[in-house]
């Protein structure tokens, strides 16, 4: 293919997939904002007071621009979402977003432990399985992965803490810290591990890894089992190919024919993976985060959501759900630009 | 007839036959064949009966639980598990064990309600959308992926919010979320049966899009959406107990397994069975859907690997 008609086909697949995207984005937005309106609470109401004559009532609904047609509220909603306003929070009576920048650094720290335990048990445990298969880690490899789709993550958190924290007394107990240690670290990037490095402060350093083990191990778990069912059947698929027969032919040592030729080609898929289940832990985070205390995003959503802050739960949703599009988008797109066979 | 059943020497025989007589005949060979398939996985049989039992206790309810599962009584609050109270009894004295038994109830009644708006709304959406193509496919594509574009507990959370707590709402709104992915797949099976010659001799015979979808099309995409739709159930158990524990599902004091598990968690130091015995449940049954539903899937969607 000439080169130019292939730069031409490739941005115009590069345009029709942000389209795609654009309008996916908008449909997200759309869906959000129409729970916003059955909300069976008048927000009108809400603002006024139920004592509040007819005439201020309509002040403060044409105020509001909910005389509105439904499409031009809308618009008005896209507008202000788009800019970053998600309206104030009812409980914490500050912008949403700033309430969100400054939980979310707390779920990040949890789910990049809870990746990093996935990707480092998940992997070996699936390769190892795909080898040996039918094999004694083969067989762990599939209870794992059926526990991890049968367990609610709630029971087992709430199992883990009763025995590691009350009964043995290994690991600490819910938060992100002792509390003697609270508010000694200024926070300058909302990390605690990296502020409290910042700071010099290694004692707090390691008060706040230990906190952090039981619930990303919990939150990890279930991404470990599924990137490990992933690992195991692509690596499957690879062993399966006749280069791999070519080169255990050759004479090339078993382990670099697993983890080098196989496991090589694995990779990209793999990456892809990952990032989905990155995107889920954010799913698990919020139960995780309830029964662990944990200040992220999780629980700042079941606050909201207990508390009827509307604002707050739909703002959250809408980022959570961007970052879940995004994630999904960059594997697709790393998937498409790596994998030739993708092409 | 007389002769025909002569010619099988046996029941089996009739079953296996490479020419059946009739399309009963056939497709009774055919389960015959899927039944022998499915008895082989062991697990999921297992998984089969756990589900067959759920049912049975969900029924008989009202004679396997020794206690009013709503019945408080203040000086039989926490005990331990005994042989008057097999799994113990929680904060305020009521019986675990006929509280575990009433809440399968709540469970069954969560999935299939579930899967009876869920299934048909993602089997509509998905055939119409790949036997049109074109606009009506893109549109509605589109729709689907906004719903996906969101974790689905998140999303389900924003719905309960908006609507209010409860478990009829709790069913709406896991239902709103668990549709796309069976649009998905019902569109997929579309596309591959739409170019197929059986439907063009349908079509040139002059029978209707509605008719060719529903009648033709629609039984295809059963068989795929059914495992799915298995696989399904355990997600959405733990979802609808999930939202129950984080108090926007079943309300107190209703038996429901989530809501038990939440009001048991103050006690967690000294009293493990409050969250044990209802969290032991949840994973007992999501565990026998997934083993049921993976042995579905190798009988009916042989193709899947897994």
């Amino acid at each position: 293919m000439a080169p130019l008609s292939r730069f031409k086909k490739t941005s115009a697949k590069t345009l029709k997939l942000f389209l795609m995207v654009a309008v996916t984005f908008l449909g997200l937005l759309l869906i959000t904002f129409l729970i916003g309106r059955v909300v069976p609470i008048d927000p009108v109401l809400a603002v006024v007071g139920d004592k509040a004559s007819q005439e201020v009532y309509d002040r403060a609904r044409i105020a509001m621009g909910l005389d509105l047609p439904l499409w031009k509220q809308f618009f008005i909603y896209l507008g202000s979402v788009l800019r970053g306003n998600f309206g104030t929070s009812v409980l914490t009576a500050k912008p949403v977003l700033e309430d969100i920048l400054r939980v979310f650094p707390a779920t990040m720290e949890l789910a990049f432990f809870a990746t990093l335990f996935g990707i480092f048990v998940g992997i070996p445990l699936g390769v190892i399985s795909a080898v040996k298969r039918g094999g004694f880690l083969d067989h762990i490899s599939r209870v794992v992965g059926l526990l991890g789709y049968s367990l609610p993550i709630f029971w087992l958190a709430l199992l883990a803490l009763m025995i590691f924290y009350a009964k043995l007394d290994w690991l600490p107990g819910p938060g992100r810290i002792d509390i003697f240690y609270e508010g000694i670290v200024s926070p300058v990037t909302g990390f605690l591990l990296v502020d409290s490095v910042l700071a010099g402060e290694w004692e707090i350093f390691r008060n706040a890894f230990y906190h952090l083990i039981m619930p990303a191990t919990l939150l990890g778990y279930f991404s470990m089992a599924y990137i490990s069912r992933m690992t195991r059947s692509f690596m499957i698929e690879q062993l399966r190919q006749e280069y791999i027969l070519t080169a255990r032919v050759k004479g090339v040592a078993e382990w670099k024919v697993i983890w080098g030729h196989a496991f090589g080609n694995c990779a990209i898929p793999l990456i892809t993976v990952v990032a989905l289940s990155f995107g889920s832990l954010l799913e698990g985070s919020v139960l995780t985060e309830t029964i662990f205390a944990w200040p992220g995003l999780g629980l700042y959503l079941t606050n909201s959501l207990l508390n009827a802050d509307m604002n707050a739960v739909l703002g959250s949703t809408i980022v959570v759900g961007s970052i879940f599009l995004g994630v999904n988008i960059f594997s697709d797109f790393l998937y498409k630009v790596f994998d030739p066979r993708a092409r | 007839m007389t002769d025909k059943t002569l010619t099988y020497s046996s029941k089996k025989e009739w079953l296996l036959t490479d020419t059946p007589a009739s399309a009963f005949q056939a497709a009774a060979g055919r389960t015959y064949l899927g039944l022998l398939e499915f008895i082989k996985n062991r697990l999921a049989v297992v998984g089969l009966l756990i589900i067959v039992a759920l049912v049975s206790i969900a029924i008989f309810a009202p004679f396997i639980a020794p206690f009013d599962p709503l019945l408080t009584n203040l000086s039989q609050r926490l005990l331990p598990l005994s042989s008057a109270h097999f799994f113990g009894t929680d904060e305020v004295g009521r019986d675990i064990f006929s509280r575990v038994v009433w809440g399968s109830r709540l469970t069954l009644y969560v999935i299939g309600l579930v899967a009876i708006i869920a299934a048909p709304v993602g089997i509509i959406v998905g055939t119409a959308s790949g036997y049109f193509g074109g606009f009506i496919d893109t549109v509605l594509m589109r729709i689907t992926d906004s719903f996906l574009a969101f974790p689905k507990l998140i999303l389900a959370l924003a719905f309960v919010a908006a609507l209010g707590p409860g478990i009829e709402n709790a069913i709406i709104a896991i239902a709103i979320t668990s549709w796309p992915p069976y649009a998905r797949i019902a569109r997929g099976e579309t596309i591959t049966i739409r170019n197929s010659d059986f439907i063009r001799a349908i079509r040139l015979q002059g029978a209707g899009p509605i008719r060719i979808i529903i009648g033709h099309v629609m039984p295809l995409c059963l068989s795929s959406l059914i495992v799915r739709v298995t696989l399904d159930m355990a997600g959405i158990i733990i979802t609808a107990a999930g939202l129950g524990f984080l108090g926007l599902g079943a309300q107190p004091p209703s038996p429901e397994w989530g809501a038990m598990t939440s009001s048991g968690r103050a006690y967690i130091l000294d009293h493990w069975w409050l969250i044990t015995m209802p969290g032991m449940a949840i994973f007992i049954v999501s565990l026998a859907f997934n083993l049921l539903g993976d042995g579905l899937r190798e009988v009916l969607d042989p193709k899947s690997d897994h």
